[in-house]
């Protein structure tokens, strides 16, 4: 049900500076925006590899989209355009060895982790040079090389399946730190709690993000969540510190990752990053998002894209339009060719349909 | 009249026990509530207290007696004023000699010996119990299915002749299999509730943590869900968790990482995605427990694929598929029965005893009717077997051991000997494994059938408390032996 911001407002207690905006949490963004000056710095050269990991993103959900919309990609769709700072940020704080393990919404976390987009498109087109053969889709892909542990289709789970490999690092004994990736609304389930419970009873190397994207499917974090403001301290019952992160700056998200990843690598135990951020595409490819207004949707594009402003930084700092038009265009033809990949390659061949089941 | 004091039951399960200490001497006055004995089991060490005041007049059974039936008269409590009886009625229902020496009485160097469960209470080992000069009480019945292992087919191939058998129950093969895998491999740890320093709420872990320590026996939180997900992102990253459920039952909260994450994994990474991990536990009905801790699970996991599911029967099964499972590199589902655990069997005395998965072992050589059962059933099996062979009918029993996957040619092989076949089961009818047998072997068999495959199971309804319900809502001797009467044709 389209709710009327009006209604939204009249729900939030607290004092609001007049930015002209009428949503709540749009004012959170802009106060962060103001405070920009004052947020962490990335240097020339990762603020060039974080737009360039970002517009990778962008450019293959655009691209996923597209296919989607010409039925060469079926089934469930959930494209992660307008949250690409988030991974990226985290994926740049990370060392070699560190795993990350994400839910549904995971093309963008795929591609951060160097995985190959042309077989992750394939995978989305079904075809048999997919990262899982064909046989998982948009879902449910992995990668033991890159340690990407998927790729889940169940809210909720990367918590306690993400605690479980940071057992295994401390458990060996090795000084890697497992990221686990979920969802505000996944924030609300009871196997969320459990692990932080766990994680913070054993000490193990886990950081938990929380990508508040604002909405779970098409119910808002406020219309869910009994206490919504503050999800990052979701984890004080358990002992467990938390951050609030402006998640549409990669250069606040790397600052804080780098943070929470020495905490939790110096066997402090675990931590919580929430990651403000926003979707601007439906939950899935079915969605008509009737849940919000165009509105709310264009401010966010036009006013806090994370990738519009690296690319204002990036300006601002000496590069020039064409260089970065170059970038965009070297993207493009990458993507175009996974794309022409993922539709080229065959599917699966039938034998598959029995094979990987038991090993 | 003076009041007898009973020996306790510590649970639902408990048959007999060990009259560990007395802390009360005769002609001593008692009070209610002041604890007068200690009882051991093989799980446990509890105290009795006295349930009325008066004055203790005589002991029955002396400290140290082992194998003392429930609710056997250990002494009677003298009211105000009664004089301790001249001769005390000892109880001469049952003369048979206690077995010597207990069979589960770990060596002193065994690293599995438990540890007393109250420290203060040292048990008195160096004192022999005095000879009461009568023949102490003895096993009052047996439990049900048979002490020792059927005779082993000759056919089991995987064990060279004459090796040497030892008599071990259940619990401790169970235990034998994940101490000896844990040896081999550091990768493998067990981790749940209470498996650590309770040494398992049914004492299987018993010794685990003394030996391998706190990093690789852990117990967990009372949080189902979330450390069978934990178990599961351990085994992706590599390890070999073993996770014990308390009961099965209570794996319903995690059944959604079991099937979504363990089960699946592999297939929808084409492959790239391991997780060998072995969930373990109590499965199917104890006794008087009640429907939220009285169920088969059988049919639900071997409804999955992407699992393994096995149900063993004997302590040899138990070990070596047991540690078949802990080596193997998909998920596993490692049905136990409460009932079983202290039942003992000749387990081979081998190097590394593993046994096949997805093997099913006849427990009996039988031409006119096929009994297939699994787990406990197998014991109302071979009883009705041993009964029908009274009435002149030879049953064939299948213990399939393994449930996914199915070895339905054995059972077809034997139905097309006897040409007929009843399943037994614990669980529910609809959609059960015996659904699952009667259609295949329906479908494999069909023109060597002589009557209609038939299934005994446990009654559709959630599992009754009181003893009579219960009785009907279980599988038993005498109904297996109507049904294979009836197949049969005989009356």
């Amino acid at each position: 049900m389209a709710r009327s911001f009006e209604s939204k407002e009249a729900r939030i207690d607290q004092p609001k500076p007049d930015t002209g905006s009428r949503n709540f949490w749009l004012d959170q963004a802009r106060e962060r925006q103001h405070a920009a000056a004052n947020s962490p710095r990335l240097t020339a050269e990762e603020e060039l590899t974080a737009y360039r990991n970002m517009l990778l993103i962008r450019r293959f959900e655009e691209k996923a989209g597209q296919l989607y919309g010409m039925g060469h990609i079926a089934g469930f769709c959930h494209l992660y355009i307008g949250q690409e700072a988030v991974v990226t940020g985290m994926m740049m704080a990370l060392r070699d060895g560190d795993q990350i393990i994400t839910a549904y919404r995971d093309h963008g976390h795929m591609l951060a982790t160097g995985m190959d987009p042309k077989g992750v498109m394939a995978e989305l087109t079904g075809r048999r040079s997919g990262y899982s053969k064909g046989k998982g889709g948009s879902m449910h892909m992995f990668s033991v090389e890159k340690n990407f542990y998927g790729g889940h289709g169940i809210v909720g789970t990367p918590a306690p399946l993400g605690t479980g490999i940071a057992f295994a690092n401390k458990y060996r004994g090795n000084d890697h730190v497992c990221v686990s990736f979920f969802g505000e609304g996944a924030a609300n389930q009871g196997q969320v709690y459990e692990s932080f419970n766990m994680a913070s009873l054993w000490k193990l190397p886990i950081v938990y993000v929380i990508e508040n994207n604002h909405y779970a499917l098409g119910t808002s974090v406020e219309r869910a969540s009994a206490e919504w403001k503050e999800l990052h301290h979701r984890g004080l019952a358990f002992g467990i510190p938390g951050e609030e992160i402006d998640g549409m700056d990669v250069a606040a998200v790397k600052a804080a990752g780098e943070r929470a990843l020495a905490y939790a690598r110096s066997g402090k135990g675990p931590i919580i990053l929430e990651m403000l951020t926003y979707r601007y595409r439906g939950h899935s490819m079915s969605d008509p998002a009737k849940y919000r207004t165009r509105e709310e949707v264009k401010d966010m594009r036009e006013h806090h894209d994370p990738i519009e402003l690296v690319r204002q930084r990036l300006l601002e700092a000496g590069h020039d339009e064409d260089e970065l038009r170059g970038v965009d265009r070297d993207i493009r033809a990458r993507v175009a060719e996974a794309a022409e990949f993922a539709q080229d390659d065959a599917e699966p061949d039938p034998a598959e349909l029995t094979t990987d089941v038991v090993a | 009249m003076p009041t007898e004091i009973l020996m306790p039951a510590l649970s639902p399960t408990m048959e007999e026990g060990t009259l560990a200490k007395w802390h009360v001497r005769e002609g001593d006055e008692v009070h209610a509530g002041d604890v007068i004995a200690e009882i051991e089991t093989d799980k446990a060490t509890m105290e009795v207290e006295a349930i009325d005041d008066g004055t203790l007049g005589k002991i029955l059974v002396a400290e140290g007696t082992e194998h003392i039936p429930v609710n056997r008269p250990i002494a009677l409590l003298l009211m105000n004023g009664e004089g301790a009886p001249d001769n005390a009625p000892p109880d001469t229902s049952n003369a048979a000699p206690i077995p010597q020496p207990r069979d589960s009485a770990p060596a002193a160097s065994d690293p599995f010996q438990a540890k007393p469960q109250q420290d203060e209470e040292p048990q008195q080992d160096e004192e022999p119990p005095p000879d009461l000069g009568e023949t102490p009480p003895a096993v009052e019945e047996a439990p049900a299915g048979p002490q020792a292992a059927p005779d082993e087919p000759a056919a089991e191939p995987e064990l060279p002749s004459g090796t040497e058998m030892v008599t071990m129950t259940v619990r401790e093969a169970l235990r034998d299999a994940m101490a000896e895998e844990m040896r081999r491999d550091g990768d493998v740890f067990v981790m749940g509730e209470e498996v650590a320093q309770y040494e398992g709420a049914y004492k299987v872990t018993q010794g685990l943590l003394e030996e391998f320590g706190e990093r690789r026996v852990i117990d967990t939180p009372i949080t189902e869900y979330g450390f069978a997900g934990v178990g599961v992102g351990a085994a992706f990253a590599g390890l070999r968790p073993i996770v014990e459920f308390m009961t099965w039952n209570f794996a319903m909260q995690a059944i959604d990482h079991i099937v979504n994450s363990a089960a699946k994994t592999l297939y929808m990474s084409g492959g790239q995605m391991h997780c060998p991990i072995v969930f373990r536990g109590r499965n199917g009905a104890a006794a008087r427990v009640a429907a939220q801790h009285s169920q088969d699970f059988s049919s639900w996991y071997a409804h999955v694929p992407g699992l393994t599911v096995i149900a063993p029967y004997t302590a040899a099964d138990a070990k070596g598929l047991l540690k078949a499972a802990i080596r193997a590199n998909s998920p596993v589902i490692f049905l136990e029965n409460e009932i079983l655990y202290g039942q003992s069997f000749e387990v081979p005395k081998a190097e590394d005893f593993v046994l096949p998965i997805g093997k099913a072992r006849i427990a009996r050589e039988g031409a006119d009717v096929t009994l297939v059962s699994y787990s406990r059933g197998v014991a109302y099996a071979l009883d009705a077997a041993e009964q029908l062979a009274g009435e002149g009918i030879e049953a064939e029993v299948i213990d399939l051991r393994t449930l996914r996957p199915l070895d339905i040619a054995t059972v077809v092989a034997s139905v097309k000997k006897t040409n007929r076949i009843v399943t037994i089961e614990e669980g529910w009818p609809v959609c059960s494994i015996g659904s699952e047998i009667c259609a295949q072997v329906t479908a494999l068999a069909f023109d060597d059938l002589d009557a209609p495959p038939t299934r005994i199971t446990g009654a559709d309804v959630p599992m009754p408390y009181a003893a009579n319900l219960e009785t009907l809502a279980l599988p038993s001797v005498e109904k297996i032996v109507a049904a294979a009467k009836a197949v049969c044709y005989r009356e």
